[in-house]
């Protein structure tokens, strides 16, 4: 068993060795076959340990070697395998290897084919480590490392220095959650001595602690401060957005369903201290419902098929962090899950109408592609009624969970949450209809050039798009499931690590509430059909935009020109006047101050310095006389 | 004995240095390096074992002013003679890719630096310490004078009496402290015992005194400003040797000389070189981000990272102490990495603005990602030897002080920024028609980035060997201190 | 007062502040260097004055070695310092003092 454990990892990171170390040697589809094998066999291996777990709830821990030693502090490498991490594993690994087995598609004419397989690889590798580790160090190794494989991804096409631009801010404000976590880290050394999971978090340890409420409220601060930058929360979303600029397999993998879901993990794997400290999760629902409010407020407005899918993944985040903060951590690991499979499934359908369309990304000049890309068409279309929230697809439960819990917990939650799955609802469908409904828009060359896209990428689009339909069943919700004499078996499974949610609301309000959201979606999604099919409504051009509502939401509210213009500007000019203003006049100019001063009182002093002997002699007896005369 | 033939090793390999003339020089150089490396290695081997007495030795010196020859070794002075004798190879074969003039006199004088560090890293006299403190400015001073680029005069005069300014302030101290030994000795335990019976505020004074020495040499804001513009102006050779070794003298004196001289001082007024540290990291980030030579940043980037040390060492903690060890040990490392990856740019290129540069991965792409990954221990990603000292030093400064750590914290964004800025600068985007002609790189120059990758990444991964070498050593320090 | 072959202390006590002074005055006052020379061996040579006679006024021959000392010390000083004198005449074309400024600033 603890051998398959570190097998899990090392499977992505030998495979990455291997085509890192040939590079050219290997041609470019063998270095694609061996990059997907790494994967699989990590999933069968991922695979073999669910299972395990399955049967009964029995932690592993596995100690690979001694990592940093110093003093009383000790974090070891070390991997822990129970229920929650278990689930992030079959969704990293299996997600991961369809999202591979797509590339191997869209990537085959890119020159950087093989560096592409070594990254992701990489990636799979760095972001088991992060669910894997036994204590926050190892975490951090993971959460850090996937910043750099995503920094290395979205700046891929390295030639362009817009997709490097987009590649430094992501890892910049990632950094900056990253310190959040790192003063976490120190806090919890500094208080309680370890880092270990299974030190701090055994009953009873953190609540005999002398440590005080305030303290625990700073160290789950800090913690959700490094969620907020890996998982995109305000304020450190404007990353996730740009971060579009890597291929579309990335967005799929990386910014959809795994790396951008790191700081749910967190918190749900720290729900014990998180449970301790109210103001810290009263913050983290009040950013999530705000998140999810501004990614879908955004997300009506955009045109860019991939942006319209990075607002909704900021959006879906938020109402994950909605989850977390009123405790219900099994919704939100249950939406993470269904969410990765129906989020994928939309990047990589988006990827395969970006293939076809030769690079365009513009939904206001596709249209009609229905009958060109069937299967896409399909699939595309499960994962927009999945993330939408219809019964009885995946997202309609995930969904369900969160705001029945929200609605226990705070109506007015509740109600911003409804509004976020309408808004949701209306933007994927206008994203929808517009793509694949009405007539084409593009040039003739672009029509001549659609096609179905191969096999290998519509196969992960097949396999996710069956997931995505039917994971929700493995949680009924629990009014449904007493009917059907159907547990909530992911809520059972999670219960020894998560907890079991204890805000309960009533069957009938339950039964009203899936009722009532269902019934206003399809509203909304109707509506979206006759606005888009039937009226053929098309978004204008951008210079022809009416509305300053509108302008002010295309333009994303110029949050990152606001940032450009509070941050990064002034630390340019703070820099500069560092430079110029202290370093070089203040600073340096005392150095030379004290060299010119020197140079000054001798220039006065070497007057003396006549050169004729007779006065130096003078000078000579009379300083002796005057020995003399003081000292006799 | 074996500490007095590390010392006399490199000092025998200048002088034969100087005999054969400059033909075959840098290969004589390089086994008479190697040949240090392995007697280093043989010490370790001797430390490991526990025959501590064996690499101790002691003569007397000018005995009726209690000044004697006492070297001796315990962990930290192994760490840092261990850093110097591997970084020394790598230098020397580092400059295989350019032939300087007079060659011999060049790898001379870096051997006769080699000689005067190790010494200064195992010398456990007060007198003795100093004087190798001195002797290593000489030939660091000639070999910027002689193959140093524009500018070249003025820089090592300011550089020089810069140095000797702040040492001047260290010999007051030494000979104040000598003056209240018991019976005049030079002798490091006595220098302790003395130090440690001294008034509260004569310690902090004492304190003061070394730390300006010190803080000149590594340097720390406001001291630093001889550094950017020396490194600019010296050889390649010589501003590895600076920026990688030389500046670990000081903050190896720090831990060997301060710390267990007037701990109560820096209980009670190190809080004040903490502060003035992370202002230095937070100042010297934010100057390296709008720098436009490469070599400038390098030189910044160092003002910070040696920033980090300097706090980490008055935060006087296990953690601390150890991460301030490990991250002398990564900086010499990287620091060599970028001084490297620069001379290989600037010898192709000619120039080291970064404007002008770009999309060199595009043309060689092997040499992007060998830097790349240089790149990264210096913005201390795990994984990199960078990230282990980073992280235990602000743990260890966080115990001390949390507001100082926090702030300290800043330089993993602000080093992200500026670093990748200016790799993206070089490296990334489109190929100018400069850049177009970057020729490929020749093997010696892949096979010395690569040994450098490979220490970055075997020592971000597995620390624990070198942790280990210091850590009774520190226990031992610490308790002394308590 | 105990006589010296007849003599008391302080004449020679006396004359050798004068030959001193003389020196010293020949030496301040006087702009030739060879002259300046003379008076620097006139005042060496006062205080071997001294020395001696405070020698057997004591009777202890320690001073006298510091005369032969001084006499050996003052007969190297000749050598360089006329040979330094020669090479100055020799490219100053003078040995005036005043005329012989360079060492300064």
């Amino acid at each position: 068993m603890e051998q398959l454990v570190k097998l899990i990892p090392l499977f992505p990171l030998i495979s990455f060795a291997i085509i890192a170390l040939m590079n050219r040697r290997l041609s470019k589809p063998l270095a694609a076959v061996i990059a997907c094998i790494g994967v699989l066999l990590s999933f069968i291996d991922s695979a073999v340990v669910f299972q395990s777990q399955l049967q009964s709830f029995h932690p592993v821990e596995v100690k690979v070697f001694d990592w940093i030693i110093a003093g009383d502090f000790n974090a070891s490498f070390s991997f822990l395998v129970d229920p929650l991490s278990s689930i992030f594993l079959m969704v990293i690994t299996g997600v991961g290897f369809l999202i591979h087995l797509f590339s191997v598609g869209y990537m085959k004419d890119d020159d950087g084919m093989r560096r592409f397989f070594a990254y992701l690889n990489l990636f799979i590798f760095f972001m088991l480590v992060l669910v894997l580790g036994n204590n926050f160090l190892v975490m951090f190794i993971g959460w850090e490392g996937v910043g750099f494989c995503s920094f290395m991804l979205i700046g891929f096409w390295y030639k362009d220095n817009k997709n490097n631009d987009a590649a430094k801010k992501a890892f910049v404000m990632n950094r900056i959650g990253d310190l959040g976590f790192l003063i976490a880290m120190c806090l919890i050394f500094f208080n309680f001595g370890s880092l270990n999971y299974s030190t701090l978090f055994s009953p009873g340890f953190l609540a005999e602690s002398s440590v005080s409420t305030e303290t625990l409220t700073l160290i789950t601060f800090c913690l959700f401060v490094g969620a907020m930058g890996k998982s995109a929360q305000i304020p450190l979303y404007t990353w996730l957005p740009d971060a579009m600029a890597g291929p579309t397999p990335v967005s799929a993998l990386i910014h959809a369903a795994t790396m951008v879901t790191a700081g749910i993990y967190m918190v749900a794997r720290t729900n014990v201290m998180f449970s301790l400290t109210p103001d810290t999760m009263t913050l983290v629902s009040i950013i999530g419902i705000a998140t999810a409010l501004l990614g879908a407020v955004i997300g009506l407005f955009q045109n860019d098929i991939k942006k319209v899918l990075a607002y909704s993944t900021v959006s879906q985040l938020g109402l994950m962090f909605v989850a977390l903060g009123v405790g219900a951590y099994t919704a939100a690991v249950f939406h993470v899950v269904t969410h990765a499979f129906f989020k994928a499934l939309l990047f990589l359908g988006s990827g395969s109408v970006i293939h076809a369309m030769g690079g365009e990304q513009d939904i206001r000049v596709m249209g009609g592609l229905k009958k060109k890309l069937p299967i896409t068409y399909l699939t595309f279309l499960i994962g927009t009624l999945a993330i939408s929230g219809i019964p009885p697809l995946a997202g309609f439960f995930s969904k369900d969970q969160i705001l029945s819990e929200a609605f226990a917990h705070n109506k007015i939650l509740f109600a911003l949450g409804l509004l976020v799955s309408l808004m949701t609802a209306f933007y994927m469908f206008r994203l929808f209809f517009l793509t694949f409904h009405g007539s084409f828009r593009g040039t003739h060359d672009q029509e001549h050039h659609l096609h179905e896209s191969p096999l290998n990428m519509t196969l992960p689009l097949i396999v996710l798009a069956v997931c995505a339909a039917f994971a929700g069943f493995v949680g009924f919700p629990h009014v449904i499931g007493q009917g059907l004499g159907l547990h909530n078996l992911f809520e059972a499974y999670l219960s020894p690590v998560l907890g079991v949610s204890s805000s309960h609301i009533e069957a009938s309000v339950e039964w009203m509430l899936m009722g009532l959201t269902t019934v206003l979606i399809v509203m909304v999604i109707l509506y979206a059909r006759h606005l888009f099919v039937s009226k053929n409504y098309v978004p204008e051009s951008d210079s022809h935009m009416k509305g300053s509502f509108k302008k002010l939401a295309y333009g994303k509210f110029y949050v990152d020109e606001f940032y450009n213009k509070v941050f990064t500007q002034p630390l340019d000019k703070v820099s500069l006047f560092l430079e110029k203003g202290i370093d070089i006049p203040v600073v340096d100019g005392m150095v030379r101050g004290i060299g010119k001063l020197t140079q000054g009182l001798a220039s006065i002093a070497r007057k003396i310095q006549t050169g004729n002997t007779g006065y130096y002699a003078i000078a000579f007896v009379f300083a002796i006389l005057l020995l003399f005369i003081f000292f006799i | 004995m074996l500490t007095l033939l590390l010392i006399l090793l490199p000092l025998l390999s200048g002088f034969i240095l100087l005999l054969t003339g400059s033909k075959n020089a840098r290969q004589i150089a390089l086994v008479l390096s190697l040949i240090e490396f392995g007697l280093a290695l043989f010490a370790l081997s001797t430390l490991k074992s526990g025959a501590l007495e064996t690499l101790n030795y002691n003569m007397p010196w000018i005995p009726n002013m209690g000044i004697s020859f006492r070297l001796g070794m315990d962990g930290i002075s192994m760490l840092m003679v261990l850093l110097s004798t591997m970084l020394m190879p790598l230098i020397v074969y580092a400059s295989f890719n350019k032939t300087y003039n007079n060659a011999h006199t060049l790898y001379a004088l870096m051997m006769l630096m080699q000689s005067a560090m190790i010494g200064s890293f195992v010398a456990m006299d007060g007198f003795l310490f100093y004087i190798f403190w001195e002797v290593s400015l000489i030939p660091i001073f000639f070999i910027i004078l002689m193959w140093g680029g524009e500018n070249r005069q003025k820089t090592t005069f300011k550089f020089f009496i810069y140095t000797l300014f702040g040492s001047l302030f260290m010999l007051v101290a030494l000979i104040y402290l000598y003056l209240h030994t018991a019976n005049h000795s030079f002798d490091i335990q006595a220098l302790y015992a003395a130090g440690r019976s001294l008034p509260l505020v004569e310690q902090g004074l004492i304190m003061g005194a070394f730390f300006l020495a010190f803080a000149i040499k590594m340097p720390v804001f406001p001291f630093h400003t001889w550094q950017p513009s020396t490194y600019v102006a010296a050889p390649t050779p010589g501003v590895m040797l600076l920026g990688g070794v030389m500046s670990k003298m000081a903050t190896y004196g720090l831990i060997r000389w301060v710390l267990p001289m007037v701990p109560d001082g820096v209980h009670e007024y190190g809080y004040l070189i903490i502060g003035l540290s992370v202002v230095s990291i937070i100042y010297a980030s934010c100057i390296a981000i709008i720098q436009k030579d490469f070599k400038y940043l390098i030189a910044y980037a160092s003002i910070a990272h040696m920033g980090l040390i300097s706090a980490g060492i008055f935060a006087m903690n296990m953690q601390s102490l150890q991460g301030s060890l490990m991250e002398m040990m990564s900086h010499g490392i990287n620091t060599v990495g970028l001084f490297f990856a620069y001379d290989i740019i600037y010898n192709r290129m000619h120039t080291s603005e970064m404007t002008k540069l770009g999309g060199i991965r595009g043309v060689e792409s092997r040499f992007a990602f060998l830097f790349f990954i240089i790149v990264l221990s210096n913005v201390a990603l795990p994984f990199t030897n960078g990230f282990i000292g980073e992280f235990l030093l602000i743990l260890g400064v966080f115990q001390t002080n949390m507001v100082a750590a926090s702030f300290a914290g800043l330089s993993i964004i602000l080093g992200a920024v500026y670093m990748l800025r200016a790799f993206q600068k070089m490296m990334l985007g489109e190929t100018n028609s400069l850049t177009l002609h970057f020729p490929k790189l020749e093997k010696q120059e892949i096979i010395t980035l690569s040994i450098i990758v490979i220490l970055i990444v075997v020592m971000g991964v597995y620390p624990k060997p070198i942790l280990e070498i210091t850590e009774s050593s520190i226990q031992t320090l610490l308790q002394g201190i308590q | 007062m105990q006589n010296l072959h007849g003599i008391p202390i302080n004449y020679y006590v006396i004359l050798s502040t004068a030959l001193f002074c003389v020196g010293a005055l020949g030496v301040m006052l006087r702009r030739n260097a060879i002259i300046i020379f003379m008076c620097v061996e006139l005042m060496l040579n006062a205080v071997n004055l001294l020395l001696v006679a405070f020698s057997s006024y004591f009777g202890d021959s320690q001073a006298q070695v510091f005369v032969f000392f001084i006499m050996a010390v003052a007969a190297a000083e000749v050598a360089v310092g006329l040979a330094i004198l020669i090479m100055i005449f020799r490219n100053a074309g003078t040995s005036d003092t005043d005329v012989l400024t360079k060492l300064k600033w």
